[in-house]
Parts: structure tokens; sequence; C-alpha cells
């Protein structure tokens, strides 16, 4: 018993000395931890592996919206140094000023608009090879798993974030991402049921992380940053209530 | 010192016609126009020429003594093609005008010696219009007027040593000083039948005889006078030129070329602390064609690896073809640039900013500006005007992003109408429907009144609710317009994260 126990000691220092080792990455970034509230534990050395790819998928209009919001709040933790976001997209239906709410300026991101996927993809490569830029977002349905490595490999080199998109993808394949979300909406958090309706509730899924533990929780955002979210259902006795 | 070089096509619209229609070479034949009820030889070919016959003859008496005589409608858009040859001589030099019906006068200066002298300059030239089928003759001289006479009237060398012009006019007949025919036939009458006889007069005798004129052609002759050379394209003020020896046809070729052109514009621009906005790169093909290419920069830059980037992912659009024989880079647009600036764009460290100017520069070049965009808040309460594209990265916002606006983080394209079932007046509704899925209102907020911009746009007002259905979707819904009024029509416009 003592052997296994001094076996997992063991085995636990090598890993963080390999965790360690394997994040060295060239940048000047100075967002070195982005703290994420509670999903921080899920990650190896409870600390979110930003450098690489991290696909969102989403099938409704309704859950992209909540992913947009998701990846708006981790953006914001992303750029909280001087650095600018690029937003590739080719069906963008994101609204500048609804960033606003997640604390991201939206004059700080630079959008570009494309059809042809190859281009998005190149687009996407080429933002990720420019280490001044804060994060990378790119809203792509499908990626073959070798682009995705292309892109891994950009990040490899520069350490730029790489958030992806994906909104109905055809297929849900194994890729070489660092972590796949998935984000759908719930009733809105609302302290001592006021009226009207509240912050941002949703179900994160992680469903996979390297070195970390997948797992799912209900996230609100505060208007700040990421919180545990209300467990109970408080749905039931709403009445209808005039807003305003 | 200014030198000039006159090209005289003899029998420019004939040979034309004989290029469109290669069975009508070494033929006689001629170039008709009807003028006052008769039909008038307006240009002749060369072997009709030859034969005698003279432009400006009624088509009649020729055919009288060659009946067999070919002849052809005259085509009356002969100047686009002695403007599109100027374009073509834009190889040879960077000022190329068009001079009367049948003429094209270059400003060589400085050119020659990449075609090793003034000899082989005029040889090139003259060559490869003569296998392009012209027929051509032409002069070098310091002023235009003495290489237009000499193009057209000399019988000796037609490269003309500077400073020789004068003794290069003397044994030309007084047509070659282009003066008008009245004024040639009285000096023919007196007997002056070469310009020598009466260039070295007093100017106030030949002024009494022969009118002004002709004082002001012989100046322009010994260059006393100026003469104005008006070019087909107006030279751009920042250009740098290439000639090739071979023809270039490989992309690595090319990349020195637009290398060593940068180089020099770079250089100079150096100088005058000038930066590059936009470059365009011309190359001229030896089959007469050309090739464009153009990159734009967000700020101006005249970092040469840089700009050699934008230009590297164009090089595949060239196509070579047979060659090509020049380059030309022009600046259209540049903008001031101090070494100071140029020093914050080299140092990577803290200069993020112009890391990122470069990247769009990169992306721009391959994408095309329209699709990149940068958004900044602007003063309209209206949704789909709210915001506005930014001019350029540098630009900041003019007011900041408006705090208390709830506004969804997704917004459709224009409204979709949708059926809703809603309570009284300002209530937000009960139920919506939206691609045919019920949708029961669970919380909601609102009304936001919007009302339209009545100095842009007539229409109906806008009642905004953030609503949330019992699954937790959140929307952005409207009515348009007041109960009783009008029949309320209830619109989705968002999604809330």
């Amino acid at each position: 018993m003592k052997q296994s126990a001094e076996r997992n000691e063991v085995i636990a220092r090598l890993r963080g000395e390999i965790l360690s080792s394997g994040s060295t990455v060239y940048s000047s970034h100075s967002n070195e931890h982005p703290d994420l509230g509670p999903l921080n534990r899920a990650f190896p050395g409870d600390c979110f592996p930003f450098r690489g790819t991290h696909e969102f998928i989403s099938h409704t209009s309704e859950t992209a919206a909540a992913t947009l919001g998701f990846m708006a709040g981790l953006l914001s933790r992303l750029m909280k140094g001087p650095e600018m976001a690029v937003w590739v997209g080719a069906h963008r239906t994101l609204f500048p000023p609804g960033l606003k709410a997640f604390c991201v300026v939206p004059d700080r991101i630079i959008f570009i608009d494309l059809v042809s996927e190859k281009e998005l993809l190149w687009v996407v490569e080429e933002c990720l090879k420019c280490n001044a830029l804060a994060a990378v977002v790119g809203e792509v349905p499908d990626i073959h798993p070798i682009a995705l490595r292309r892109l891994q490999l950009a990040i490899e080199k520069s350490g730029v974030p790489c958030l992806l998109h994906r909104h109905r993808p055809r297929s849900v394949e194994n890729t070489v991402c660092t972590t796949r979300w998935m984000i759908s909406p719930m009733a809105s958090l609302m302290e001592d049921d006021l009226p009207g309706v509240g912050y941002p509730q949703w179900q994160v899924a992680l469903l996979k992380v390297r070195n970390g533990k997948p797992g799912s929780w209900q996230i609100t955002w505060d208007g700040q940053q990421f919180q545990h979210g209300y467990t109970e259902k408080t749905g039931e006795e709403n009445v209808y209530i005039k807003a305003g | 010192m200014k030198r000039y070089m006159a090209v005289w096509f003899r029998h420019l619209a004939a040979d034309r016609l004989a290029l469109r229609f290669p069975g009508l070479r070494q033929q006689p034949f001629v170039l008709v126009a009807p003028e006052r009820g008769r039909v008038i030889i307006r240009a002749v070919s060369r072997e009709a020429g030859a034969l005698g016959i003279l432009p400006g003859t009624v088509l009649a008496d020729a055919r009288a003594v060659y009946p067999d005589l070919l002849f052809y409608d005259e085509d009356p858009s002969q100047d686009k093609l002695l403007e599109s040859l100027a374009i073509w001589c834009y190889r040879f030099t960077p000022v190329a005008g068009v001079d009367g019906p049948d003429g094209l006068v270059l400003d060589i200066s400085g050119c020659t010696h990449l075609w090793g002298g003034e000899e082989g300059y005029f040889e090139n030239i003259v060559t490869r219009l003569q296998a392009g089928g012209y027929h051509v003759r032409a002069a070098i001289a310091d002023t235009m007027a003495a290489a237009w006479a000499v193009a057209r009237y000399g019988t000796t060398h037609p490269v003309i040593a500077p400073g020789g012009q004068a003794a290069a006019m003397r044994d030309l007949p007084p047509e070659a000083l282009r003066l008008e025919p009245l004024v040639t036939e009285r000096l023919r009458k007196l007997g002056f039948t070469q310009t020598g006889m009466f260039m070295d007069m007093p100017p106030a005798v030949l002024r009494r005889r022969f009118g002004q004129q002709v004082l002001e052609r012989i100046g322009k002759v010994l260059g006393t006078l100026p003469e104005l050379l008006v070019p087909v394209q107006p030279p751009e003020p920042y250009v740098e030129r290439l000639p090739c020896l071979d023809p270039i046809r490989t992309a690595p070729g090319i990349e020195l070329a637009i290398r060593r052109l940068l180089e020099t514009i770079c250089q100079r621009l150096q100088q005058e602390e000038k930066g590059l906005r936009k470059a365009r790169l011309v190359c001229y093909r030896t089959d007469g064609g050309q090739q464009l290419v153009e990159i734009g920069t967000n700020s101006p830059v005249r970092n040469l690896e840089h700009l050699f980037r934008l230009f590297e992912l164009k090089i595949d659009t060239i196509e070579p073809d047979l060659g090509i024989e020049l380059f030309v880079l022009e600046a259209p647009v540049v903008e001031g640039l101090t070494t100071q600036q140029e020093r914050l764009w080299d140092l990577d460290t803290c200069g993020k900013k112009d890391a990122v100017t470069k990247l769009l520069d990169r992306l721009e070049s391959r994408i095309g500006a329209a699709a990149i965009h940068r958004y900044l808040p602007e003063e309209h309460h209206w949704p789909e005007r709210s915001v506005r594209t930014a001019s350029d990265i540098q630009e900041a916002a003019a007011t900041p992003w408006p705090e208390h606006l709830v506004r969804p983080v997704s917004l459709l394209g224009a409204p979709v109408r949708i059926e809703v079932s809603a309570p009284i007046p300002d209530y937000p509704p009960m139920l919506f429907i939206h691609k045919g899925k019920i949708h029961k209102v669970v919380r909601a907020d609102g009304p936001e009144r919007i009302e339209r911009e009545w100095w842009i746009e007539k229409g109906l007002q806008r009642d905004y609710y953030q609503v949330e259905d019992e699954e937790g979707g959140r929307y952005w819904l409207f009515r348009s317009g007041h109960y009783g009024e009008h029949k309320p029509e209830w619109f989705i416009h968002g999604y809330f994260a």
C-alpha cells in the first residue's frame, strides 16, 4: 500500500513536470492564467490550457447564442492585456454591441467575413501565427483533422489560443483539439425571484480535455466572471408578471 | 540634357489594315473617304506610294492610271492605335506621347544606356516596330522638333549628336519646320528650298516676311524655345523601372525583380521620409501584354521585407507567358513616415499594433479589404445602424459603447415574422411560434421602445422585449407599431446568450 502511494506521488510529480515543461511557449502574453471560476478544477494543474484549439459545438440557434456568450466570456479572460483578437466566420450573426455584456470591448476585435472554407482556414492559420493577437475565433462547422493539426502547429509556435465555433457540424469526429465544449442555455439566474430576465445561465459540458477531468456544470455569467449556477428549479412558480 | 526620339509611322492606316488582313501585305492599296462629293485617297500603302500615288488624290484619277488598284474605306479610330503604340513604348521610356496623326515622341533622356547607347536603343525600337508590321522612320535629337524633322525629311544618319540639330536641319526642305502650307509655299516661291538658306537671317526680317510662326518653329528646333510633351499616361511621381536583358519567365526571377525594385523605391522613400500605402507592379511582356499586381497597406510602410511578402502572395497570379521584359513599380499613394515611426515598426516587443497591421496587410492582399471589418459605435438607437465600420486599424471610437442598453449577442440579418399570442398592450407575448416551434415565454424584460429616425426614413417604431422560454432560450422580440392604430406585427430579431 505504502509503495503504491509513493508511486502515485512520483507519478503526480512527473505529471506536473511534464505539464509545466509542455506549456513553455514563447509568447509575450500577459494573461498567464485565465480564470474560469468554477471550471478551473477540471483542467490539468487547475489552470485552463488556453494555448490550444478549443472546439465549441452547437446544433440550434439557441445553443449557438449560448455558445457565443460563453465564448465571449472566455474571450474577455483572454483579452486582459492590450492585444486585439480576430473573429473569422462565414455567416457572422454576432452583434458587436452584444459583446459589451461579457466585458469584451467590441472595437478590439477584427472581424473577417469569408465564404470560402479554404480561405477561412488559411486566415485562421495566418492569424494564429501572429503572436500579437490575444485570441483567434473561427466559425467553421467542419474541420478536417489535418487542418486542425496545422492550426495546432501554428499555436505551438505563437501561443495564440484558438476558439473554434462549430455550429451544426456534419459529424463530430475525434480531433486533436485541447478541449471540446457543448454549451446549452438554461433558465436565467435571478436572485430573490425578481421579475424579468436575469444573468445568462448555461449547462456547460466539457466533453474532452487533455490531461483533465471532463464534466458538466451549471455556470452563470454575472456580468464580470463565471460563477456557479443555481441548481434548484425556480421556474415552476414563475407566474406571468408584467415587466419593465 | 534632354534627348528625344520621334517615330514616324509612314503608312500607319495601311499597315494596320495589312496587319488585320495579312493577304494585303506587299500589295498596293489605298484607303479612301468621301469628301465634297468625291472620293479622296486618305492613306496609301508602301507599295502604292512607290507607284507614285499620294494621299489627297481623287480615287478616280488614281484608278484611271492603275485600274486594278485596291481601295478600302478609312477607319476613323486611328488615334486609339497610336495611343496603344505609345503605351507599348512605355517599356523603353517613362514618358511617351502622341505627336500629330501619325507620329510618336518619346522622352529618352537617361534611358538609352540600358540598351547599349542611343544606337542600340534606336535599332531596338525600330526593328521591333518593323517586325510588328509597321513602316517606321525615326530620329533622335536634342529637341522634339528636330527629331520630328529628321525622322520625316532627313537623308543622313538619324541619330543627331547633341547640339548638332542646327547642322542637321540645314539641308532639309522648309516643310521640315512644320509650318503652315501657305508659309512654305511663299518660302519656296522666293527660292528657299533648304532651311539653311534662311535659318540664320535676322529675326526681324523673317518675322516681317513670313510671320512669327517661323521664328517660333526655328526656336523650337534649335532648343531656344521650350516645347511641351504631353504623355499618354501621366508619369507617377514614385516609379521605378527594371528592364531585363533576357525575358523573365520564372517565379524566382520575378521575385528578384520585385526585390530590386523595392530596394530602390524604399531607398528613395527613406530619403524623403515617406511611406507607401499602395503599390502597383506592371509587368510588360514580350508579346505586348501587361500583367498588373496591386497591393495596399493599412499604414505607411517602407519596410522592404514586409512589402515583399505582400507581393509574394500575388506572384502566382502573374502569367509571364513568353517572358517579361520590363518591370515597373509605381507607388500612387504615399504618406509621410518619419524615421522615428519606422523604428517603432521594427520593435516587435511593444509594437503589437504594427504586427497586427502587418498581418492585416497580408490578409488583405489575399482576401481583399472588403472582408475585413472593425466596428465602432455609432450614435443611433436603431440596432441595424448602431455600429459602423472603422476606416482603419488606428481609429478610436468617438463615443463610448452604450453601457445601459441590453443588446443580444447574436442578431439576425433581418427581423423574422413570428406568430404570437399577447395579452394586452405593453405586455410581452405569452407564447410565440418561430420556425414551427411553440415557445412559452417564462420571463421577460421590456419594453424598450426604439423610434425610427424620421430624418433618415419613415416607418413604425419598435417595442423590444427580451424574453426567455421554458427551455432557457433567450430571444429579442419586438412589436412593430402601436396597438389599436395598426394591426401589430411581431418579429424576432436576435438571440441572447
